[in-house]
């Protein structure tokens, strides 16, 4: 089934996460990845939710979530005209022999070593979900030995925004 | 001006004329019931949180306003968990207030302590943990904006009781503004006009009726649309009241416990206008083939149940009474005659007399018997009656019974138009709903939804309450009377003057059916042959009651319900094989 991305901004207070995960759960959506943070405005914070499911089950999912009353509006960002990126943070395992070849690749993709011991290299990568998915492929020969990922996060592209205008009705009738 | 928080929760309530809460105190609550005390707020005192919650809905669906419960924390807001559910299935306004153990105290499981914010988030329309007392009235007022508009349901403030003591300079909110809610009420007018001319254009149309349209009070326009093309009306079990029973148009109720014939102008239509309803699987379980042979017009207040159940050729979101208003204007006068006569000849072939009209007597539907013997035993009516008699059920013949189809029937003859119909689940649901004859919105009261035994009792409290001229009446069964029966004291405290029709089958009637057609009749947990005597019961409590047990009885025994002042049990012995249809 086809991934897609939801830009939802909601009320920056607690219980809002429980509420849309509770949703999630309740409803039988499955969830790729949840990543949230608040915004340019402190009252609200922006949730990027990769969904998997087919147009009916985006459908649904966007028109329960616009149901909750802390979700102030929810966008579909179509791949093409917005970026996306996830950041990694990878321990791999390494040693004098096999250091530098580590070093090289990550010099490839740009990523960047963090922090450094005897046995191990931490790694901080960003970037698509695939350039992360390539580096985690090509650094599990030497011994991976722990992924923290952040889910992916997504902005459109140009100088489309979304904000929170007043008074608008939501968005219905298709 | 300073006031405590409990204090304000009292002026915000009175600033949103509410008169009469449900409730039941607590440790956790007591500022609140303090306050209380110097309001004109009347309270009623439940005998359980759960019979509060049911009372405020009941309230609420006869009122149109919306209904309050109180409870305290723990055990107290747990015990309105069901009524809240059932609120929210139906879309009924409610605002429960519950207390919750002090600020500082929560997440240690101190005593009576409960997250009920957590435990309601998936079945109320929203919630608030209040931290502030200062937030209080703005909370109260947005609760009560969001419980009534756009598309109904309950909101919970859970209250810690630390906030209720807490003194704030009050201010009274004019205006609020919740920025993620703004419910669409006009119809997008292109929709309008696609939905206008596919009901001009359509040669089998056909309303679909449900609860929504008793909500938005958009039953007489939706009435004055139907007789204006001449559209054959079905309805959904909430939808019951939209339409006369009566009315010529109205075809019965649609679904697995509704009439053949709902069912068949249905699923024989060309175009099918669903308007508030939600396509619920026992209301239209094959939505997938019916979507197939015709063309489906939604609409509600609820965009997520657009396109939830079933594919829609136009939806159409907004309030049904400025949307069906709208199309009024749009389209012309038109007659239907040949779907209506399709129609009327396919009744005419395929329904049979009801039982208790063959040759005049009570055939009986679940067995063979012949019930009334003869015409001397429907001529005596004196001295079988046992007006508030505590006779031993097991005295009574076996071949002796009320038909509950045959007195739901006739039910109407002795009550004022205006008289609300209260039901429990169960049986006695789908008999009421097929039988009696609803002349009114907001009159026929049952718990569609959920599917809530023990509903029908503490509902017609709080529809009393809310309608003290209107007579009131719950259609009862021994099963689910016995889960809210101790509201029995919540209505001899306070006088309110319900008269109860129980229907007693010994049985777990709808299960044991179930298990009758699904499970090849083994029976498993569906028998109560041990019930109390509910005649003596109801005299515990000093309400008149009586006991029938022939078709013979009913007419007198109807009169008499109805002739007494206040509350009143009439049981009536059901054949233990009655069917639901």
């Amino acid at each position: 089934m086809a991934k897609h991305i939801l830009s939802v901004l909601v009320e920056n207070h607690a219980g809002v996460l429980s509420r849309v995960a509770g949703l999630f759960s309740r409803r039988g959506f499955n969830i790729d990845s949840l990543a949230v943070g608040v915004t340019e405005n402190h009252d609200i914070s922006r949730m990027t939710i990769v969904v998997d499911g087919d147009e009916y089950t985006v459908e649904q999912v966007s028109k329960q979530l616009n149901k909750l009353i802390d979700v102030i509006k929810i966008k579909r960002l179509d791949k093409h005209e917005s970026i996306s990126r996830e950041l990694a943070l990878i321990k791999v395992s390494s040693n004098a022999a096999t250091r530098s070849e580590i070093v090289q690749l990550v010099e490839i993709f740009r990523a960047k070593i963090v922090d450094v011991s005897k046995t191990t290299l931490t790694i901080e990568a960003s970037g698509s979900e695939d350039k992360v998915a390539a580096l985690e492929d090509l650094l599990r020969p030497f011994g991976i030995r722990e992924i923290v990922r952040t889910g992916i996060i997504a902005i459109e592209r140009g100088n489309r925004i979304m904000k929170v205008t007043n008074n608008e009705e939501s968005d219905t009738n298709g | 001006m300073k006031m405590t928080g409990a204090e304000a929760i009292i002026r915000v309530l009175e600033a949103e004329n509410v008169d009469t809460i449900f409730g039941y105190p607590g440790a956790a609550i007591s500022p609140f019931y303090d306050a209380l005390l110097d309001s004109s707020i009347k309270h009623i005192l439940t005998r359980t949180e759960q019979g509060a919650a049911h009372a405020a809905n009941g309230y609420a669906r006869v009122t149109g306003r919306t209904g309050v419960c109180v409870a305290t924390s723990g055990p107290g807001a747990t015990n309105l968990i069901t009524g809240i559910a059932n609120s929210y299935m139906d879309s009924v306004p409610m605002v429960a207030i519950t207390g919750q153990v002090r600020s500082d105290m929560i997440g240690t499981d101190a005593f009576q302590e409960a997250d009920i914010t957590g435990a309601t988030a998936p079945f109320s329309k929203h919630n608030y943990l209040v931290k502030r007392a200062g937030d209080l009235p703005r909370i109260i007022k947005e609760a009560f904006h969001i419980a009534s508009t756009g598309r109904p349901g309950p909101v919970v403030i859970d209250i810690p009781v630390d906030v209720q003591n807490t003194v704030i300079d009050f201010h009274y909110p004019e205006h609020i503004d919740i920025k993620g809610y703004k419910p669409t009420i006009k119809g997008h007018p292109g929709q309008v006009r696609k939905a206008a001319a596919a009901l001009q254009a359509a040669k089998k149309p056909v309303i679909c009726a449900g609860g929504g349209l008793i909500t938005a009070d958009a039953s007489g326009v939706m009435l004055e649309l139907a007789e204006k093309r001449n559209i054959p009306v079905v309805t959904t079990l909430m939808g019951i009241g939209s339409i006369p029973s009566d009315h010529p148009l109205h075809f019965g109720m649609v679904g697995t416990h509704g009439s053949p014939t709902a069912n068949y102008v249905l699923h024989h239509a060309d175009l099918v206008i669903i308007l508030g309803a939600r396509v619920g699987d026992r209301a239209m379980g094959a939505a997938g083939a019916l979507a197939k042979k015709a063309k489906i017009i939604h609409i509600d207040i609820d965009p997520a149940e657009i396109g939830k159940n079933i594919y829609v050729t136009v939806p159409l979101v907004g309030d049904l009474k400025h949307i069906l208003g709208a199309m009024l204007e749009l389209v012309e006068a038109g007659r239907n005659t040949e779907w209506l006569g399709g129609i009327a000849d396919w009744k005419r072939k395929n329904s049979k007399p009801a039982s208790w009209e063959a040759n005049g007597q009570y055939a009986g539907n679940g067995s063979q018997k012949s019930y009334i013997r003869d015409k001397s035993d429907v001529s005596d009516v004196s001295d079988t009656s046992d007006v508030s008699d505590a006779s031993d059920v097991a005295d009574i013949p076996e071949t002796e019974y009320v038909n509950p189809k045959y007195l739901l029937s006739i039910l109407s003859d002795y009550l004022p138009e205006d008289a609300i119909i209260t039901t429990e689940v169960g049986q006695n649901q789908i008999w009421a709903a097929n039988h009696f004859k609803v002349r009114k919105p907001r009159t026929f009261i049952t718990s569609g939804g959920l599917g809530t035994m023990g509903y029908g009792l503490p509902s017609a409290t709080g529809a009393k309450v809310g309608r003290p001229d209107s007579t009131v009446v719950v259609i009862s069964g021994d099963g689910s009377f016995q889960m809210s029966m101790q509201e029995l004291g919540t209505m001899k405290q306070y006088g309110i003057d319900v008269k109860i029709v129980l229907f007693n089958n010994h049985r777990l009637g709808m299960v044991r059916e179930l298990q009758l057609t699904r499970h090849g009749g083994r029976y498993s947990q569906v028998f109560l042959d041990s019930n109390p005597d509910f005649v003596a019961l109801a005299a515990a409590y000093g309400f008149r009651s009586e006991r029938i047990t022939s078709n013979a009885r009913v007419r007198e025994a109807l009169e008499r319900m109805t002739a007494s002042s206040g509350p009143y049990v009439l049981e009536c012995l059901v054949d233990p094989m009655e069917p639901t249809l």
